[in-house]
């Protein structure tokens, strides 16, 4: 393997890193809850806006301001779960489509228009630096905002492991009568479950926001960014998420560098296809 | 807000729908009497567009009082057609219905062409301010001008430059890679590069043409893929906001061509870009049409739109705003021609069109038969400074042009 | 379709003619945008259609119907384009290309049982896939666009879906009203009767005897169908094609709305949320234009209120609730 290649496979592992976290947040809310967060990227966009907007303001670094965007955002879902969402669980996923495709719509645009259409950068002080490891060159910020991923991915793993409201949450989602019937405050618990996914988003947000620059038009692809890597890795799976964001960076950047960069995404929806037909409970995922 | 049911009867229903209708329908009497040109300027002010629309409309903005001052008299209606062609065309007929005598825009190709449709049938001339896709005036259309270098135009044009710019700088280049986003626009220029390169007599090799997909989050494979190639020059066809994705990767990869020069696309000297790269943005050199800072038209322009628009800066919206003002001229200048604002009688005056005084650096505006102008020229524009700054021609450059470009390192 | 004829009220059929009688009498009155503006609403209408016969009568959700609409409008653009064969003749092409691909896609999604939100996805990529796929294809221009020229012989002529407003005002109220019709008879046939036993519960469905995948089939057959004579509608209105603009997810998200707020798995559905997003949208614009608020953006934002308002008091689409209020008898209509 050339050392050229092995860069370029690098680089996807840390973009996918960074991809699986804001992932995640949809695939705890599918999860748990079944509902089809189709405004998932552009509740990231407003995270990344966020950060911006803290660091600008408060020269607060993304990595710092991290902590209280994913607190806020918790605020934010908990909140949008008891009002808006509430009323729409368990209804036909086309209900729960048009509600959350109304809601893109007012968050794409009110970003428009509070931020405008410029591209909004976060420049820190290592925003240019990469290391040099022989012939590889990687970017400083891809590898903290990789780390950080995975440090609150595993800060996620760990609370729904051994906390009690974790451990509520998954006997909701494994068999919700019987959680029910058990005496678990379902509405709270999904109330706090959307509030964890919003805080994933909140953290990826702020990460993302050190490798691209937030802007209102990039939502969409986040979204369906989103749903490639989660189906790819398994809904409802953690570690799916995951390894479904490293498996769609790495293949997005080997057939980018191997074939035609403007063919890449290709491939992530071929990719999708052939896991939706030959394991459609995704990598990890179990059956549903 | 809350609706009652049982008031929610069905006469008020029907008044509703009647209302809408009315609101929807509502026949436009007012025909201008006065003698201004009534003007539509549809563009898309948001969407996924937004950012070269709104700069655009901020041309649109100051332009009347610029012209009232050479002696024209235009009113505008300003539409903002959202990326969407459905809307172009529904408010392009309301526009007209609501007196327009004439349609400037759309700024992208199929905004334009849905545009094009209702002008061509109800005969109102469309001037396109911005617009590439040779296409456009391909396709017969009579009722429709444009005054901006199709895809192909540019590429020659700046090829042309960038030799003017090696002989000026004494750079020997041997090598060069093309970079071009995947789109209307982006492929448009390919093409006209896979046409025109191989005889237009350049001292270097084009060792690779890369497309890259514009709605990609990452450029990091693309300049990993360039610096394997190790170029002497790197040519870019980007949006802004890839613009400085490739910049910032193209430093983190300690990659330092000789140049990195766009052949007639923006994104190397948006506002955006300066504020994301500070002095990494300098030294950058487009080869694009350019407001001619030595016109008496341009320095009009310049100082309204410092009046008016003081949060930014003229020096990098002056190619949206210089090509959006030059479109309204051309239509005032023909309206002032022809006496009258019929679409037939105003549509000659426009073809006819001989407009030496206007905004963008060029001999002056005419149309062939099609509806192009096919005489509008590149200029050199380096960033120096975080401005952009016309090194070439000689005769409008304010500054000379610096290649090869200083290292990134020691710049900040 | 007669039975749902003779069962409808007296004040249910004359509505229905009443409105039919508008629709085709308003070019009398109506000026060029109102024209333009129903345009856009039969045209909806008329994808609406075609797409509620998959999801509100098979019940699979489709988020990627944007992949027959630019198949259908590549395929009969493209004929004319580079051999001269009239739109009349290129959609009976443009049906069968679309179709295949809707076969294609339900085949692996309903033989590997794929079902809800995956089978979305699923479509989805699908229609991802060939917009980029599309976007490198030469021969129809690739991202660069297919352009569809004006002053070539005969290319104003309605034998090759050329002229003014009025032609492609009536095209799109026939289209509209036929598929009205057809999905009336549909609904009344025994397909019909299969299709919501296999949406309702398939399992029992399954036991009763029906093959569901061939039910399902069928209906993504029509529909894909259906969708591609919307898309060389599409392509002739506007002369231009470019794959991201056709193929855009948000092509195939904007498709749905109508059904959904109109009220899905209903015949009248698709043409009520027509009838009210399309001047919505427009009104919405002119709105803003009159007060002269110049907030890009702030437009779509009351827009997208409208749809959460509308989905939260109506869930089950405006027309049921509409059809009770008015007196019609059967919300299921």
């Amino acid at each position: 393997m050339t050392a050229i290649t092995l860069n370029v496979i690098v680089q996807g592992v840390l973009t996918g890193l960074v991809y699986g976290l804001m992932a995640l947040g949809l695939s705890v809310i599918f999860g748990v809850m079944r509902v089809v967060n189709f405004a998932h990227g552009e509740l990231t966009v407003v995270a990344m806006y966020a950060a911006f907007l803290l660091f600008e303001m408060l020269h607060l670094e993304p990595l710092i301001a991290l902590l209280p965007i994913a607190a806020a955002f918790f605020g934010i879902g908990y909140l949008l779960q008891r009002t808006l969402i509430s009323p729409f669980i368990g209804r036909a996923e086309h209900e729960q489509f048009i509600l959350l495709v109304g809601l893109a719509t007012v968050i794409v645009n009110g970003v428009l228009l509070i931020f405008g259409p410029d591209a909004r950068p976060i420049n820190l002080p290592y925003s240019f630096d990469s290391y040099a490891i022989g012939p590889l060159f990687i970017d400083k910020v891809r590898v903290l905002a990789a780390v950080a991923a995975l440090a609150v991915a595993a800060a996620l793993f760990l609370f729904f492991r051994y906390t009690r409201t974790g451990t509520a949450i998954r006997a909701c989602a494994d068999n919700l009568t019987g959680a029910a019937v058990v005496g678990l405050n379902v509405k709270q618990l999904y109330a706090v479950t959307f509030g964890l996914g919003l805080a994933c988003v909140g953290a990826a947000g702020s990460l993302m926001a050190t490798i691209a620059d937030a802007s209102p038009g990039l939502s969409q692809a986040y979204t369906l960014l989103a749903f490639t890597i989660v189906i790819i890795g398994g809904l409802g799976s953690m570690m799916g998420a995951l390894v479904g964001g490293i498996l769609i960076g790495v293949s997005e950047a080997l057939a980018g560098f191997y074939i035609q960069p403007s063919m890449k995404s290709m491939f992530s929806f071929a990719l999708l296809i052939i896991v939706l037909v030959l394991r459609p409970q995704g990598l990890m995922g179990r059956r549903l | 807000m809350s609706i009652d049911h049982r008031k929610f009867s069905r006469r008020s229903v029907l008044a509703g729908t009647a209302a809408g209708a009315v609101l929807l329908g509502a026949p436009a009497i007012v025909r201008a009497q006065a003698k201004a040109l009534k003007i539509a300027v549809l563009l898309p002010q948001s969407g996924y567009l937004a950012q070269a629309g709104q700069s655009c409309h901020r041309g649109a903005l100051v332009s009347p009082a610029v012209l009232s001052n050479f002696g024209f008299n235009v009113e505008l209606i300003h539409i903002d057609m959202e990326s969407n062609p459905d809307v172009a065309r529904t408010q392009t007929e309301r526009a007209i219905n609501e007196g327009a005598q004439c349609i400037v825009g759309a700024f992208d190709s199929a905004g334009t062409l849905a545009i094009a449709q209702v002008c061509e049938q109800r005969q109102v001339p469309l001037i396109v301010n911005i617009g590439a896709a040779p296409q456009l005036t391909e396709q017969g259309y009579k009722f429709l001008v444009r005054n901006f270098p199709t895809g192909g135009m540019l590429v020659k044009n700046g090829l042309t430059q960038i030799q003017h710019l090696i002989d000026a700088t004494k750079i020997a280049p041997k090598t060069a890679v093309f970079l071009h986003a995947n789109d209307n626009f982006g492929l448009a220029q390919r093409k006209g590069m896979d046409a025109i390169f191989p005889t237009a007599g350049l001292p270097f090799k084009l060792v690779e043409s890369i497309a890259y997909d514009p709605k990609a989050q990452d450029l990091s494979v693309e300049v990993t893929k360039i610096r394997g190639l190790n170029p002497d020059l790197v040519l870019v066809v980007t949006r802004a906001a890839d613009a400085i994705k490739l910049i910032r990767d193209i430093v983190r990869q300690k990659f330092q061509p000789m140049g990195i020069i766009s052949p007639g696309a923006p994104g190397l000297y948006d506002e955006e870009f300066y504020k994301a790269l500070g002095p990494l943005a300098d030294y950058h050199i487009d080869a694009i049409p350019w407001a001619n800072p030595k016109s008496k038209v341009t320095q009009a322009l310049e100082a309204e739109f410092k009046k008016q628009q003081p949060k930014f800066r003229f020096a990098n919206e002056c190619f949206n705003v210089g090509f959006t003002f030059d479109a309204l001229l051309v239509a005032a200048d023909a309206f002032k021609r022809a006496g009258t604002a019929t679409g037939p009688e105003l549509m000659k005056a426009l073809m006819a069109t001989d407009l030496a005084d206007h905004a963008m650096i060029g001999p002056p505006i005419k149309f062939d038969a099609k509806g192009q102008n096919v005489n509008i020229p590149s200029s050199c524009v380096q960033n120096r400074g975080q401005t952009p700054t016309v090194v070439l021609p000689a005769d409008v450059a304010t500054m000379t042009p610096v290649l090869p470009m200083p290292p990134w390192q020691g710049r900040t | 379709m007669t039975n749902i004829w003779y069962h409808t009220n007296w004040r249910g059929k004359a509505i229905c003619l009443l409105l039919l009688l508008a629709f085709v009498a308003a070019p009398i009155v109506a000026d060029r945008y109102l024209l333009s503006v129903l345009i856009l609403v039969f045209y909806f209408a008329y994808l609406g259609h075609a797409w509620n016969l998959l999801m509100g009568f098979a019940g699979q959700l489709s988020l990627g119907h944007a992949l027959y609409l630019g198949l259908g409008a590549y395929t009969a653009t493209a004929l004319w384009t580079l051999f001269g064969v009239g739109p009349w003749i290129g959609v009976f092409i443009a049906i069968p290309v679309a179709a295949a691909a809707g076969m294609l896609v339900g085949w692996l999604g309903w033989r590997f049982a794929i079902e809800g939100v995956y089978f979305a996805l699923l479509t989805i990529a699908f229609a991802e896939f060939t917009r980029i796929g599309f976007d490198h294809l030469g021969i129809t221009g690739a991202s660069a666009g297919l352009f569809l020229s004006v002053s070539s012989e005969g290319a104003d002529k309605w034998w090759n879906l050329g002229g003014g407003p009025l032609l492609y005002y009536y095209i799109s109220l026939i289209l509209a009203v036929a598929a009205t019709v057809l999905v009336a008879g549909l609904r009344q046939s025994s397909l019909g009767y299969r299709w919501l036993a296999v949406r309702e519960d398939p399992e029992a469905a399954q036991a009763v005897g029906i093959n569901i995948f061939r039910a399902r089939m069928i209906a993504m057959l029509i529909s894909s169908s259906m969708t591609a004579v919307g898309g060389v509608f599409y392509g002739f209105y506007y002369r231009n094609l470019f794959p991201s603009q056709v193929f855009d997810i948000g092509r195939s998200i904007e498709l749905i709305l109508a059904p959904i707020i109109g009220g899905l798995g209903t015949i009248f559905g698709p043409v009520v949320g027509a009838i009210i997003l399309t001047p919505l949208g427009e009104g919405l614009t002119g709105l803003m234009q009159s007060l002269g608020i110049n907030a890009p953006g702030a437009k779509l934002i009351f827009y997208g209120i409208m749809l959460m308002i509308i989905i939260s008091l109506r869930p089950d689409g405006v027309w049921p609730w509409l059809a009770r209020q008015m007196g019609l008898n059967g919300s299921r209509k």
